[in-house]
C-alpha cells in the first residue's frame, strides 16, 4: 500500500508500508510506473496538513520525558533530554521506553541519543541501527562512516560532494576547513553550508531547540487565605488583579479585548463575568469600571477561595504618548464611554450608523456594532448626494396604512395610520424606487415614495407597494415608513 | 425672571438664542411627528461626537435615527454613537455617562411616557453633569406629561403647515414649527414659530401671526401680541 500525492505529472507515491518498502519502491517514483511494476498496488490520497498536526501532537505528548520537544521536517521530532535522561535510569534506558512506549502506540521508531541535534539526526537516520547511543567523546567516531547526505544538507549539496569525492562525514572533515570555507562561502542557507552542518553536528556551533509552545496565557491569579463573600473584598481582590494584568499586559506590549474574572468556589464551582473592550486597553481603572455594573451578580456562593483574571483576547498596544495639547484625549474618552456602554447595555445595543451602496432606504444604512474593527470607508457615499430628501426618522419597520386615494397611481387623499385619520393637503413625490432584483425574489414589487403633508403640518415619508396591475399581486398596498421634521 | 428687553427689531430679540449655554434641554412632542426631533437637531453644535440614547418603546413607536436623513440638519450619520437601553433607568445612566466624557459634543435621550425614575432628582443630576462639562443635553418625551423637571428649558413642539414650496406648490415647503417654551429659567416663557436654516444651521423664531384668537395664548404669560416688524 502507498500513499499519493499529486506530482507535476500526475500522482507520485508520498509515503508506503512496509511491504511496499520490502518491493523496492522509492518516494517520489510516479503511481503510473509502479502499477506497471506491482499490479496489485493499493494507492491512497495522503493528507500532509493531518500529518503535521498528528506529528505536532505526538511531539507534545514526547514532552513527558523532558521539557523541550520540536518536530523536524515531516518525519521527525527532536527532543532535548539534557538534565532529563537521569529520570528513566540513563540515555540508553530512555531510548527503550522511547521504543516501548512508541511501540504501544504502533509505531515503530528510530532513535538516537547524541551530543547535538545534528549527530543525532544523522545516526537516527543513517546509523543503521533502531536505537543508537552515542557518547560525546564518540561523536567524531560514530559520524565518520555516515555519508554526507546525513548532515542535513539539501540534494544538491550533496551530489556536489559526491563529485568532489567527499562521500562520507570523515572524509569532510580531514579537508583543511580553510578550503571548504572558501569554496561554500556563497551558501546563504544552512543546509547548503556544509562547514556550517559539520560544525552543528560537532557542536562547534550551538544549535538551541525552540520547540513551538503557545505562548502562556495573560492571566493574573490570586489565592485568598480566607474564603470571601462580599462585594468589598471581591472589588479588593479585582483591584489587584487588574494590576497584576495590566503589569503584565504591559510587559507584553498587549492590550486587552476580552476579559474573563472567574472565581473559585469553596464548594466546587465557579462563577464569572465578562467584559469586552472597543480598543485594546490596559488602563486598570478603566478596565476595573467595566465589570463595576455587574460585580454583584457573582455569586460567591460559601466564598471564593480564588480568583483569576485573564485576558481571553487582546492585541498589540504599544505604549502611548498622548499629544502635548490634549488633542487625542477626545478620542480616547470616547472609546472608554462606549466600552462602559457596552457592558451595562449590551454590545449588540451600542452601534454606530454606515451607509452602505443600496437604493434601498432600510437597506441604505448598517447598524454596526461599536465591537467590531473599524470598518472598511463607507461603500458608496455618492449614492446619497444629489437625491430627493430623505427622514432624519425611520420606523423600525414599515407600517400599513389605510389611504384614499384620487388616482390609482396618484398621491394619497386620505391616511389612516395608527388609528388617527389625516388628510392629505400637500403632497411630493412619487419617487419610484425598483427592487434589487439581483438580491431578492422576482415577486417583490417597486416601490413609489411619497413626502406628504396633513393639514396640521405633520409630514409622513409613505410608499405605495406596486402598481395596479403589475402582474404580482392584488391591489398596491401603502405604507408608512419615516417621518419628517 | 428677568424683563423682555426693549428692542426695535420687534421680536426676534425675544426668542432665545439656540442652542445657547449648554444646559439640559426638555423637549416634548408626539411620537406620531417628526417636528420634536427636528427641533432637536437643528440644535445640535455642528462639531464633536453625539450620543443618542432610545429607550426601546421609544424606538419601537417613534422610530430610529436615519443617516441619510440626519445628513440634512448638518449631523454626519459617522459623528453619531447610537445605544438602546431596556427604561428610563439605563438611558438616565447612559445619559450621565455621556455627560462625563469630554469627546462629545452632545447627548440626546428619548424617552416614553412618563418614567418614575425620571424624578426631579434625576434631572438635576443631568443639569448639574451639563452644565460643569459643557455638553448639551437633550431629553426627548415622546407622549409625556410635562411633571416635575430641573430642566433650564422645556419645549413643547409641534408641526405647523409649510408655506408652499418655491417651485412647486403643490409640494410641502420648508418645515415650520410651533415652539412652546412652557419653562424657562431666566427668561419669560413664550410661543413662536421656528424654522431652520440649514446653510446657517440656525433656528430662526418669529412671534406668531397677530390674527391667532386669542384664547390659544391663554395662560401662557404675557405675550407679546404686536405683529411682526
Amino acid at each position: 500500500m502507498v500513499l499519493a500525492v499529486q506530482g507535476p505529472h500526475g500522482p507520485i507515491i508520498h509515503d508506503m508500508d512496509r511491504t511496499a518498502c520490502r518491493l523496492g519502491l522509492k518516494r517520489g517514483a510516479r503511481i503510473t510506473d509502479i502499477r506497471a511494476l506491482v499490479p496489485n498496488l493499493c494507492v491512497e490520497d495522503a493528507d500532509p496538513s493531518a500529518e503535521t498536526a498528528a506529528l505536532q501532537r505526538l511531539a507534545v505528548w514526547a514532552r513527558r520525558w523532558c521539557p523541550w520537544t520540536q518536530t523536524d521536517g515531516a518525519d521527525g521530532i527532536f527532543l532535548d533530554i539534557s538534565g532529563s535522561a537521569h529520570l528513566a535510569g540513563g540515555e540508553g534506558a530512555l531510548l527503550r521506553e522511547m521504543r516501548e512506549a512508541f511501540g504501544r502506540a504502533g509505531l515503530r521508531i528510530r532513535a538516537a541519543a547524541a551530543a547535538t541535534p545534528g549527530a543525532a539526526w544523522a545516526l537516527a537516520r543513517y546509523g543503521g541501527r533502531r536505537l543508537l547511543l552515542c557518547r560525546d567523546e564518540q561523536t567524531q567516531d560514530c559520524l565518520a562512516p555516515l555519508p554526507a547526505a546525513s548532515l542535513r544538507l539539501h540534494p544538491d549539496t550533496v551530489l556536489l560532494l559526491e563529485r568532489l569525492g567527499l562521500k562520507t562525514i570523515g572524509a569532510l572533515a580531514a579537508i583543511p576547513r580553510e578550503a571548504l570555507v572558501r569554496r561554500f562561502r556563497r551558501a546563504e542557507t544552512p543546509d547548503a553550508n556544509p562547514v556550517l552542518r559539520l560544525d552543528q553536528a560537532m557542536g562547534r556551533l550551538a544549535e538551541p531547540l525552540v520547540p513551538g509552545r503557545p505562548a502562556p496565557p495573560l492571566r493574573a491569579a490570586r489565592r485568598l487565605a480566607e474564603p470571601i463573600g462580599d462585594l468589598a473584598g471581591i472589588e479588593n481582590v479585582l483591584g489587584d488583579l487588574m494590576l497584576d494584568l495590566t503589569g503584565r499586559l504591559g510587559t507584553a506590549a498587549r492590550g486587552a479585548r476580552h476579559l474573563r474574572l472567574t472565581g473559585y468556589r469553596t464548594d466546587g464551582g465557579t462563577a464569572w463575568l465578562e467584559a469586552r473592550t472597543s480598543t485594546p486597553s490596559r488602563d486598570p481603572a478603566h478596565l476595573t469600571r467595566l465589570f463595576a455594573e455587574d460585580l454583584p451578580r457573582l455569586d460567591p456562593g460559601f466564598g471564593f477561595d480564588a480568583m483569576t483574571l485573564e485576558a481571553a483576547a487582546h492585541e498589540a498596544l504599544s505604549a502611548h504618548q498622548g499629544g502635548l495639547a490634549g488633542e487625542d484625549r477626545a478620542e480616547s474618552a470616547l472609546t472608554t464611554l462606549l466600552d462602559r456602554l457596552m457592558a451595562r447595555l449590551g454590545s449588540a445595543n451600542v452601534s454606530r450608523l454606515r451607509p452602505r451602496g443600496s437604493h434601498v432606504p432600510e437597506r441604505a444604512e448598517t447598524r454596526e456594532e461599536v465591537q467590531a474593527p473599524i470598518s472598511t470607508p463607507s461603500e458608496s457615499a455618492s449614492l446619497s448626494r444629489h437625491r430627493p430628501p430623505r427622514p432624519p426618522r425611520l420606523l423600525s419597520r414599515p407600517e400599513e396604512a389605510e389611504v384614499l386615494y384620487a388616482l390609482p397611481e396618484g398621491p394619497p387623499a386620505r391616511l389612516a395610520w395608527r388609528r388617527q385619520s389625516h388628510r392629505i393637503v400637500r403632497s411630493e413625490g412619487p419617487e419610484r424606487i425598483a427592487p434589487e432584483w439581483w438580491r431578492e425574489k422576482s415577486t417583490v414589487r417597486l416601490r413609489d415614495y411619497y413626502l406628504v403633508e396633513d393639514e396640521g403640518g405633520r409630514r409622513f415619508w409613505l410608499f405605495r407597494e406596486g402598481v395596479p396591475g403589475d402582474g404580482r399581486g392584488g391591489a398596491p398596498r401603502w405604507f408608512v415608513q419615516g417621518l419628517f421634521g | 425672571m428677568l424683563a423682555p428687553e426693549p428692542s426695535e427689531s420687534g421680536f426676534a430679540s425675544q426668542a432665545p438664542d439656540l442652542p445657547g449655554q449648554p444646559t439640559l434641554t426638555e423637549i416634548f412632542g408626539s411620537a406620531q411627528e417628526g417636528a420634536a426631533i427636528a427641533f432637536t437637531l437643528a440644535q445640535l453644535p455642528r462639531q464633536g461626537s453625539v450620543l443618542w440614547v432610545q429607550d426601546r418603546v421609544s424606538a419601537l413607536e417613534a422610530g430610529m435615527p436615519y443617516g441619510p436623513g440626519l445628513a440634512s440638519y448638518g449631523l454626519s450619520p459617522d459623528r453619531l454613537v447610537l445605544a438602546c437601553g431596556r427604561g428610563a433607568p439605563d438611558v438616565l445612566w447612559a445619559l450621565e455617562e455621556g455627560l462625563r466624557c469630554s469627546g462629545l459634543g452632545a447627548v440626546i435621550g428619548e424617552m416614553w411616557g412618563d418614567p418614575r425614575a425620571l424624578d426631579f432628582t434625576a434631572t438635576k443630576r443631568l443639569l448639574r453633569r451639563a452644565e460643569a462639562s459643557g455638553i448639551h443635553a437633550f431629553l426627548i418625551r415622546w407622549n409625556a406629561q410635562a411633571g416635575l423637571s430641573a430642566a433650564r428649558r422645556r419645549w413643547r413642539i409641534a408641526a405647523l403647515p409649510s408655506p408652499p414650496a418655491t417651485f412647486d406648490p403643490k409640494a410641502p415647503g420648508a418645515p415650520l414649527w410651533q415652539a412652546d417654551l412652557f419653562r424657562a429659567r431666566g427668561r419669560r416663557p413664550g410661543l413662536w414659530h421656528a424654522r431652520y436654516d440649514g446653510s446657517a444651521h440656525h433656528i430662526h423664531m418669529a412671534a406668531p401671526p397677530a390674527h391667532r384668537p386669542l384664547d390659544a395664548q391663554a395662560g401662557r404669560g404675557d405675550l407679546p401680541l404686536r405683529g411682526a416688524a
